[in-house]
């Protein structure tokens, strides 16, 4: 098995898989309707592309994995998702915001994949891509309309970007895996999309009226499998049924 | 073994993949959505290939459940195959499937350019299916499946479904 390329995948599914967790959180619970749908469809897409990556990533391992086990039967440390992702809903702010965050960088991650020399990556990514750019548009909107709305959905938005800005530091940092993957020209040199996405965010987030917080990075090492201990909780509940009822099927 | 194009299939064939609809829109057959992207024929073993609408489509897993039962049903053995490349997009749709769409009561996909005036710029473009008036507001960028937004119409105040372009 090419162990790299399957940690890749993982790095690349483990994203969404864990956005999306997030996001299906919220299901039923959104603040109106319309943002309540648009929020667990942006999980329905994330949960699909989940799904191309670990079918592919299942169909290079060598043991008997499936796409279901490889979401659903590794303990904390083997999953490869940025902090950000992982981090709590708490309210339609920090949602948002995180959102916000995420797809800015996905959506030029996925530009650069659409370029690479792995066929199946490349074909994921055309496909990801049509659905990120709905995700970028609709947390872009959001942002403007929460920093530039009231003085508390500004005070919210606001303190939602000082806590979450920091964590956008740990797309850029190459694990060895991506530095292979660049390379072999199947991922992207992740330092060139660095000033492209903080000049894009910036000045969405100078639209909506919000300032840079004053901390802009921390230490995060979650493509290496060191976690918040948020991350424990999300397994928690989204391993139960696989725990409870071992190999359990729909 | 037969290496057959969509259209010069046998009729017996086209039938019965008409008959197999899309379950999130039940006048949509697979032919008018474009997702059936080959159809390999060999006796009575029949191969079909399946690219998904949206990566996360929950209607895909259905549609692939509902080939090979149509199938069956006709005595033939079906197998479908998921492809990714190339990416669907809505101007697969048919012209058939466009038609349906509207006297369903969605607005069909308009294209790329009337999209970003539309949902981004809030321009009224989008045709309401139901008194053709432009006069229409976008309530949501996504409605009730992930392909497509919600509008109401200042007309005649029905709400409706628009399908969303990907390219």
């Amino acid at each position: 098995m090419d162990n790299s390329l399957y940690q890749y995948l993982l790095i690349l599914g483990d994203n969404s898989m864990i956005l999306g967790h997030r996001l299906s959180e919220l299901c039923g619970h959104g603040p109106t309707l319309e943002t309540d749908i648009a929020l667990t469809n942006i999980s329905l897409d994330l949960f699909g592309q989940v799904r191309s990556y670990f079918q592919y990533a299942a169909k290079i391992a060598d043991s008997e994995q499936t796409e279901d086990s490889i979401a659903f039967l590794r303990t904390e440390r083997k999953y490869r998702n940025v902090l950000l992702v992982e981090q709590e809903n708490v309210d339609f702010a920090h949602v948002i915001v995180r959102q916000f965050l995420f797809d800015g960088f996905h959506k030029l991650l996925l530009e650069q994949l659409m370029q690479s020399k792995d066929e199946t990556i490349s074909a994921i990514a055309h496909k990801s891509i049509k659905e990120s750019k709905y995700h970028y548009r609709f947390s872009g909107d959001w942002l403007k309309r929460l920093g530039d709305g009231t003085e508390v959905s500004h005070k919210k938005a606001q303190d939602a970007l000082n806590k979450l800005y920091p964590f956008t530091n740990e797309f850029f940092l190459e694990s060895d895996i991506e530095k292979e993957m660049s390379a072999k020209g199947i991922g992207p040199n992740l330092n060139i999309l660095k000033e492209t996405y903080y000049s894009n965010i910036h000045q969405i987030i100078a639209e909506a009226n919000l300032t840079l917080p004053i901390e802009k990075q921390r230490v995060a090492k979650g493509k290496l499998g060191y976690h918040t201990e948020n991350l424990g909780y999300i397994l928690a509940e989204l391993q139960y049924m696989q725990r409870t009822y071992p190999n359990m099927q729909w | 073994m037969v290496d057959t194009h969509l259209t010069s299939l046998p009729e017996e064939i086209i039938n019965i993949l008409e008959s197999v609809k899309d379950p999130e829109v039940p006048v949509l057959s697979v032919l008018d959505l474009g997702v059936i992207r080959d159809v390999k024929i060999d006796g009575k073993n029949i191969a079909i290939k399946l690219t998904p609408t949206y990566s996360g489509c929950p209607a895909m897993d259905t549609i692939a459940m509902d080939l090979k039962l149509s199938f069956a049903a006709k005595e033939y053995l079906a197998s479908v195959e998921l492809v990714l490349a190339p990416a669907w997009t809505t101007d697969w749709i048919s012209e058939k499937g466009r038609q349906a769409l509207i006297e369903y009561g969605i607005t069909p996909p308009m294209g790329e350019a009337a999209d970003k005036s539309a949902l981004i710029h809030g321009e009224k473009i989008i045709p309401c299916p139901r008194c053709t008036s432009t006069n229409t507001k976008m309530i949501s960028q996504f409605g009730s499946t992930a392909c497509k937004a919600l509008f109401q119409c200042n007309d005649c105040l029905e709400p409706f479904d628009y399908f969303k372009c990907l390219k």
